[in-house]
């Protein structure tokens, strides 16, 4: 009898097309995802053979010079909104509804507001982030982070929130007045509002 | 095709299940920032409910079914014809018969098709449970193995240069950064003493953790309860990573199974485990 499975494994140099047959459309997440541009061609290496070499500087001026920044210049929207975009894990999955809006899933990785126990360590605490204060430099260095984080630090596990349009322009801001209002259940001390005792 | 005693046995399951999850919810406050799972499981002790898949899978090993109307006794798992322990803990290997490299999945679907003359497709079309199923017979046969492994040594063998190129894709898999989000198994898995969520994250290019990880599956998840299988980990895996849908006995499964026995070689067999 002849074996009919999968097509018979005489293992590809090629990775990318055993990359490609390997997978099938599932919903939204389709083949195209798979294709890489140059940044994750970039990126695709174990992390001590990550060199920052001419072409990594590159990269990095070419990401910086595609931040878009908002176009009102007004970088601040309302925390609140923010808070939810930062708690909520879906969005852009094989199962995830495309019709409802994406999260930004911060939570996973960072620690936020100190009243939300189940953070990921991933990335930073970004507990009381407000601290560093609203001034120009602040805004437009944070919206850059949640834009496009590769144009700071070359291959940063952190998504690119902005250029790969995983979050609006309205949600960036909401995202931006979670971290920076000093309102906002980020910037509170760990124990809550002194108030309440 | 399921047996009569299984509404007795799913009841049974359900029933016992019930004074431990009472259990967890009153420790989840106490301990919310992690390591609750490991508390609940030292809670749960030897009763892991994939017990009842494990006598399963023994039995659809030895029953006859099929066009051929036979058993899968006669089923070559890489250490001789019907040779069952020990045989887990050395996949992914090379079978000559094939000419490739495979994992167990696959190998039981070549048996099941090659012996009991069986449909691969229709098998490889849903080679696992959906939430709120029972378990598949795939899933029951490799809980089975590989408690048939229990306590042995992971050594997946590296002797064939196809067995050694897939470990080489294995690790360039690993490392592939696409998708929108850019993930790729790395994002979670190259670092130690990280977690999502609540979540601890193994780092699977470190050998201890990776030993510990690999060992433990497959396992009964408790939050689905059902027992899942690696293959089904890998998939979900890219789910999460916002790839399309990874086909069950894939190369890129296969590679990453591949790299990740190697990588844990020496460590010890554990599974089934249990998991949140």
């Amino acid at each position: 009898m002849v074996w009919i499975g999968v097509a018979p494994v005489a293992v590809s140099e090629d990775l990318a097309s055993v990359i490609h047959a390997s997978f099938s459309d599932s919903g939204q997440a389709t083949l195209m995802r798979l294709e890489q541009d140059p940044l994750q061609q970039r990126c695709s290496q174990p992390r001590d053979e990550r060199v920052d070499d001419d072409t990594a500087m590159a990269l990095r001026q070419e990401r910086l010079n595609a931040v878009v920044f908002p176009k009102d210049g007004n970088f601040l929207g309302d925390w609140q909104r923010g808070a939810a975009v930062a708690a909520s894990g879906r969005g852009l999955q094989s199962n995830d509804d495309p019709s409802i809006a994406n999260g930004g899933n911060c939570y996973a990785c960072h620690q936020l507001a100190p009243t939300e126990v189940a953070y990921g360590t991933l990335g930073p605490s970004l507990t009381q982030y407000g601290l560093r204060g609203q001034s120009e430099a602040m805004l437009r260095y944070t919206w850059t982070k949640l834009w496009d984080t590769h144009a700071f630090n070359l291959c940063s596990h952190m998504p690119r929130f902005g250029a790969q349009k995983i979050l609006t322009e309205q949600q960036l801001k909401d995202v931006m007045a979670f971290l920076l209002d000093p309102n906002s259940s980020v910037n509170q001390p760990a124990e809550g509002p002194s108030s309440a005792h | 095709m399921r047996r009569q005693s299984d509404d007795a046995m799913t009841l049974y399951r359900f029933v016992m299940m019930i004074p431990r999850w009472w259990l967890l919810l009153m420790v989840v406050p106490a301990l919310a920032d992690e390591g609750i799972f490991d508390q609940y499981r030292d809670l749960m002790g030897d009763d892991n409910p994939a017990i009842f898949v494990i006598e399963e899978g023994e039995e659809f090993w030895v029953q006859s079914q099929g066009p051929s109307a036979a058993t899968l006794e006669a089923c070559d798992l890489g250490l001789g014809t019907g040779v069952t322990r020990g045989a887990y803990a050395q996949f992914p290997r090379y079978f000559a018969d094939t000419d490739r490299v495979m994992d167990i999945e696959t190998r039981l679907l070549y048996c099941m098709e090659t012996l009991q003359g069986r449909d691969r497709e229709v098998i490889a079309a849903k080679p696992y449970s959906l939430r709120g199923d029972f378990g598949t017979e795939l899933e029951a046969l490799v809980t089975w193995l590989a408690a048939e492994s229990e306590g042995m040594t992971i050594a997946p063998e590296q002797a064939h240069p196809k067995e050694r190129a897939m470990y080489a894709m294995g690790e360039e898999i690993f490392f592939y950064r696409a998708g929108p989000h850019d993930f790729s198994c790395a994002t979670c898995h190259e670092q130690s003493n990280k977690r999502i969520r609540l979540q601890q994250l193994p780092n699977l290019t470190e050998h201890t953790e990776v030993a510990e990880a690999y060992g433990s599956w497959p396992a009964y998840r408790m939050s689905q309860g059902l027992v899942r299988t690696m293959g089904w980990r890998l998939q979900d895996c890219f789910r999460q990573q916002r790839w399309p849908g990874l086909i069950f006995g894939s190369e890129v499964s296969i590679a990453l199974q591949t790299y990740m026995a190697v990588n844990a070689a020496g460590g010890v067999m554990t599974a089934p485990g249990l998991k949140r």
